[in-house]
């Protein structure tokens, strides 16, 4: 029987283009002894395209998922894509409005009453799931790395309905990061824009912005990216060649999803987390790595070269 | 009895929504009213005179005014009734412009709802009692709490008029902000020189107690006559002996210091005397960086002292003082920049406040006026600016303009371009604001003859590169984004209240506003008053101000001050707390909830232990009546069986 349970949202990204984020996530909720119950028959949230439109339809296709969640008695759905969790939060807050409830509750066929909470994975395992238990189930560190944590634009914003972490510098990522043992740089671009859906329709200003990522990142000393999302991952990881190409660079900087980096700390095979669905490959970073307990020897023996 | 009834029409404030000719028509059917009128304006000296004819003429012996709140003029129709001969008590006002006619736009039911309100008043007034006030003697001392240039003026206007003045400062010297500053805007001229001889007036002036390194601890009694509870902190040396020599000061090992005098642009020492034209000029020890207090071991300041100043095992004095008045002049605060992530917090050295700046223009500042990079202590060459640092700003609660950073803005423009010839200032601005004299002019010239680039838009995000801080910002009248490779990056922070606003407030029982700043008692007339009397404003305390405002409020106090003090005796307003010695039971339960410390033990000449009500004490707050358990305690003109004619006067309709 698992210690936490939790309703589970992949969202279609992780059907599909970034599996990988789903594959490792899964894995790290195993290792923490986490059930993920996903909804069944759940379908598109909404996303982007639906609340251009119509903010009735997308509250709609979201609450579709949310009502299925409330019917199966569960409090809280965690979904790993930060837009997923943008249209779950957005939802939830215009549905507080009692007529505009009642005009999406005349879409479904299950009406939802709004007592389901949409975290971000991200905030399950920072929050409910905590720092001391993620180094507690440590058993490798990755020396090599150094990673550049990067949220996207919405892991946290827009503030009052993201109710976690900091707008402009949020941290918990960082310090899930640093719980893994790993050499976390401090970035200045952790919520800057990636490009987003422009890498479909607008690839120029995609690639100028990526671009700028990557650049400080690299001045930040990282030689690596974590991250929360699969439009940045994507937009980051796919696009380095043609960068290089356009610009002269020679980025070759993997970016890996931050359950990636948690799965490999807590011993699951690069198998086990997909690693090989990256496009730039991280193995030669990955080839290092520690025993934990030894690095905690090493740090006892500083520790007495420093009192001595 | 024979209740006359006035319906004033305040123009068409409450004409326009209620029909006051029907509401006098109602109430003239209330029995007991012999007489009921409406009228343009009643607070008129012609409606006065109508009050006091009707008085005459109808044999009227209460009267009942429907106008506009009591804050607002209760006082003119208590002197008209007694003009005409009756005790001032025998008014009530009905509330029918803020509560009725301002709030609501139906006529009809707005005069319902005016008819109820008169007829309460009218059933109040036939149970109103006639009081009569005692008078008591003035305290003619004053407590100015804070010392910086409003406090300061506060204090030597009084003294200068002959009263004894006690001033209170928190810090280890008077000056507050503008001690600090280096120039002052629109005339460049330097701060401390204009200051510094007002420092040491308050500093020599025999008619002015100064208790540096004091906070309010106590705050009891009420006006004309309040003791004061004050606490002398610690300074662990004898400020009796000290001679500001400095010595101990040069020779402290501890050099890591907090320096609050300097906002933390630079450490001090753990013994510091704040700055150099300092008054007092004493020294102080910070017990938080002491080695002595750390470690237990150090005691080079008390070997080096010639006067054997220091003592390490001082502690906190408490003094009482006595005084009539006091003038709240507690200033100001600034916006803890942390909260400011999207600049990166206090993250990145280059990114500073503009007080730290200030310091760091400052001849007499950490870095002798030369400007430095914190982060290489190299001269930038180009700064910007960044007005509106949290002010504007709803997302972090101060929606309000801070008033003064973007004429200091300006000012440290033109000073940066005095330093480094070869600098380059940039300000992102939303709006100039600079309404006073010279000050938009001064402005321009910031921008004409100094070159300073101003951009109007907000910046969204400031970063290092390399060694420079990239300052990204909208120029909204070119309409596109800007980015610019800064040295050094100064933020205007926003103003807010002084640390510990509120609590001062409440030992002062003043009211503060959502944001901590304290309530003037009225926004236009009466903006140095607060609501409680005796208790006054000075400077920014009540909202951000520059100097020439900080200067001209001190006065202003001062004067009220003075003119409170210019009798030598004060009424007493009877409508307070009385006990009914034979429903008393003596449970005391009044003496606990009592705000004020009104309310002592007595016990009668049949031994029998009752409440007691000390009349000059009691603020007729109320408390006591509500609690009281067998409605042993009444509050004067607000007593029991009045409030209940008026809740049986509504229902009865």
């Amino acid at each position: 029987m698992a210690e936490k349970k939790y309703a589970y949202y992949s969202g279609c990204s992780q059907e599909t283009s970034s599996k990988e984020y789903d594959i490792s996530l899964r894995a790290v909720m195993k290792a923490l002894d986490v059930e993920l119950v996903e909804p069944e028959g759940w379908s598109c949230c909404g996303s982007t395209p639906a609340h251009t439109v119509n903010h009735v339809l997308a509250a709609a296709l979201a609450a579709r998922n949310l009502a299925l969640v409330e019917k199966m008695n569960m409090p809280v759905l965690t979904t790993p894509c930060p837009s997923c969790l943008t249209a779950f939060k957005e939802a939830n807050h215009r549905m507080e409005n009692d007529s505009f409830k009642k005009d999406v509750n005349s879409l479904l066929d299950n009406p939802y009453n709004g007592t389901v909470d949409a975290k971000s994975s991200l905030q399950i395992i920072y929050e409910d799931i905590g720092l001391e238990t993620i180094a507690s189930k440590v058993k490798y560190v990755f020396t090599e790395l150094k990673v550049a944590p990067y949220y996207g634009c919405i892991m946290n914003r827009p503030p009052a309905l993201a109710k976690f972490d900091d707008p402009e510098n949020p941290i918990a990522m960082d310090k899930i990061l640093s719980a893994l043992g790993l050499n976390v740089c401090d970035f200045a671009f952790k919520t800057e824009c990636c490009g987003a859906g422009y890498g479909y329709t607008k690839k120029d200003m995609m690639k100028e912005l990526t671009y700028k990522v990557l650049d400080m990142a690299r001045d930040a000393g990282a030689n690596c990216i974590a991250v929360a999302c699969p439009v940045c991952q994507m937009n980051l990881d796919l696009n380095q060649k043609e960068i290089n190409k356009d610009r002269g660079s020679d980025f070759n900087m993997p970016v890996i999803y931050f359950t990636q980096l948690m799965g490999l700390a807590f011993g699951c095979s690069p198998k086990e987390l997909a690693i090989k669905k990256l496009i730039v490959n991280p193995d030669k970073l990955l080839k290092n790595r520690m025993l934990k307990s030894e690095t905690d020897k090493g740090q006892d023996k500083e520790k007495l070269k420093a009192s001595a | 009895m024979r209740v006359g009834v006035f319906i004033c029409h305040c123009g068409s404030n409450i004409a326009g929504t209620v029909d006051v000719a029907r509401v006098a028509a109602e109430a003239r059917k209330i029995p007991g009213v012999a007489f009921a009128t409406n009228y343009m304006y009643t607070c008129s000296e012609p409606g006065q005179d109508e009050i006091k004819a009707a008085i005459k003429r109808e044999n009227l012996d209460r009267i009942v005014v429907a106008a506009c709140s009591p804050r607002m003029h209760e006082n003119t129709f208590r002197k008209t009734i007694q003009k005409a001969g009756l005790n001032k008590y025998f008014l009530e006002m009905a509330n029918i412009r803020e509560h009725i006619a301002w709030i609501g736009n139906d006529k009809e039911l707005n005069t319902e709802k005016a008819i109820d309100a008169v007829s309460m008043a009218i059933a109040k007034v036939m149970q109103n009692k006639p009081l009569h006030a005692t008078s008591f003697k003035i305290n003619k001392r004053v407590l100015v709490i804070g010392g910086g240039v409003a406090g300061m003026q506060a204090a030597l206007d009084c003294a200068d008029g002959g009263l004894d003045v006690v001033l209170v400062e928190k810090s280890p010297a008077v000056g507050g902000i503008m001690a600090r500053l280096d120039k002052t805007f629109p005339t460049i001229d330097c701060s401390i020189c204009i200051l510094g001889p007002k420092m040491v007036d308050v500093g020599q002036h025999e008619k002015i107690k100064l208790f540096a390194y004091s906070e309010i601890e106590e705050i009891k009694g009420y006006i004309g006559n309040y003791q004061i509870k004050i606490r002398k902190k610690a300074t662990y040396v004898d400020w009796e002996k000290c001679t500001g020599c400095g010595l101990c000061m040069e020779k402290c090992p501890s050099k890591n210091s907090y320096d609050y005098f300097n906002f933390g642009v630079a450490p001090t020492k753990a013994i510091n005397i704040p700055f150099p034209q300092a008054i007092p000029k004493k020294a102080k020890i910070d017990p938080n960086y002491c080695r002595q207090f750390l470690k237990g071991k150090c005691g080079v300041c008390a070997k080096i002292c010639p006067t054997g100043a220091i003592n390490y095992e001082m502690k906190d004095e408490i003094v009482t003082e006595e005084v009539g008045a006091i003038v709240v002049a507690t200033g100001y605060g600034l916006l803890d920049q942390n909260i400011l992530t999207e600049y990166g917090g206090t993250r990145y050295p280059d990114v500073i406040s503009g007080i730290q700046y200030e310091r760091l223009l400052n001849a007499s500042g950490p870095t002798s006026g030369h400007i430095e990079r914190p982060s290489d202590h190299t001269e930038p060459k180009t700064i910007v600016f960044v007005s509106c640092a949290g002010s504007r700003d709803k997302s972090i609660g101060v929606p309000y303009c801070s008033g003064f950073c973007c004429m200091y803005i300006a000012k440290q423009a033109i000073l940066t371009k005095d330093h480094i010839p070869d600098s380059q200032s940039y300000v992102f601005y939303m709006d100039i604001r600079s309404p006073g004299k010279g000050y938009d002019e001064f402005t321009r010239r910031a921008q004409e003859e100094y070159g300073a680039q101003y951009i109007r838009g907000r910046v969204s995000k400031i970063y290092p590169k390399g060694k420079k801080m990239i300052v990204r910002g909208a120029d909204t009248l070119l309409g596109t984004q800007v980015e610019i490779e800064a040295d050094l990056v100064v933020l205007a922070t926003a103003a807010i209240a002084a640390e510990g606003a509120a609590e001062m407030a409440e030992k002062l029982h003043i009211s503060y506003d959502t944001f901590g700043f304290y309530v003037e008692s009225h926004p236009k007339l009466r903006p140095v008053e607060t609501n409680t009397s005796g208790v006054f404003l000075a400077g920014a305390c009540q909202g951000p101000k520059d100097i020439p405002s900080s200067v001209g409020q001190g006065s202003a106090a001062a004067a009220k001050v003075l003119s409170l003090f210019s009798r030598d005796m004060l009424e007493s307003d009877p409508a307070i707390a009385q006990v009914n010695t034979n429903a008393c039971v003596g449970c005391l339960k009044c003496l606990k909830t009592c705000p004020f410390q009104a309310i002592v033990e007595d016990t009668l000449r049949s031994g029998k232990k009752v409440a007691k009500v000390i009349e000059t004490v009691c603020a007729g707050c109320g408390v006591c009546t509500s609690t009281c358990p067998c409605g042993a305690i009444q509050l004067q003109h607000f007593t029991d069986n009045q409030l209940l004619s008026e809740v049986s006067a509504i229902c009865q309709m």
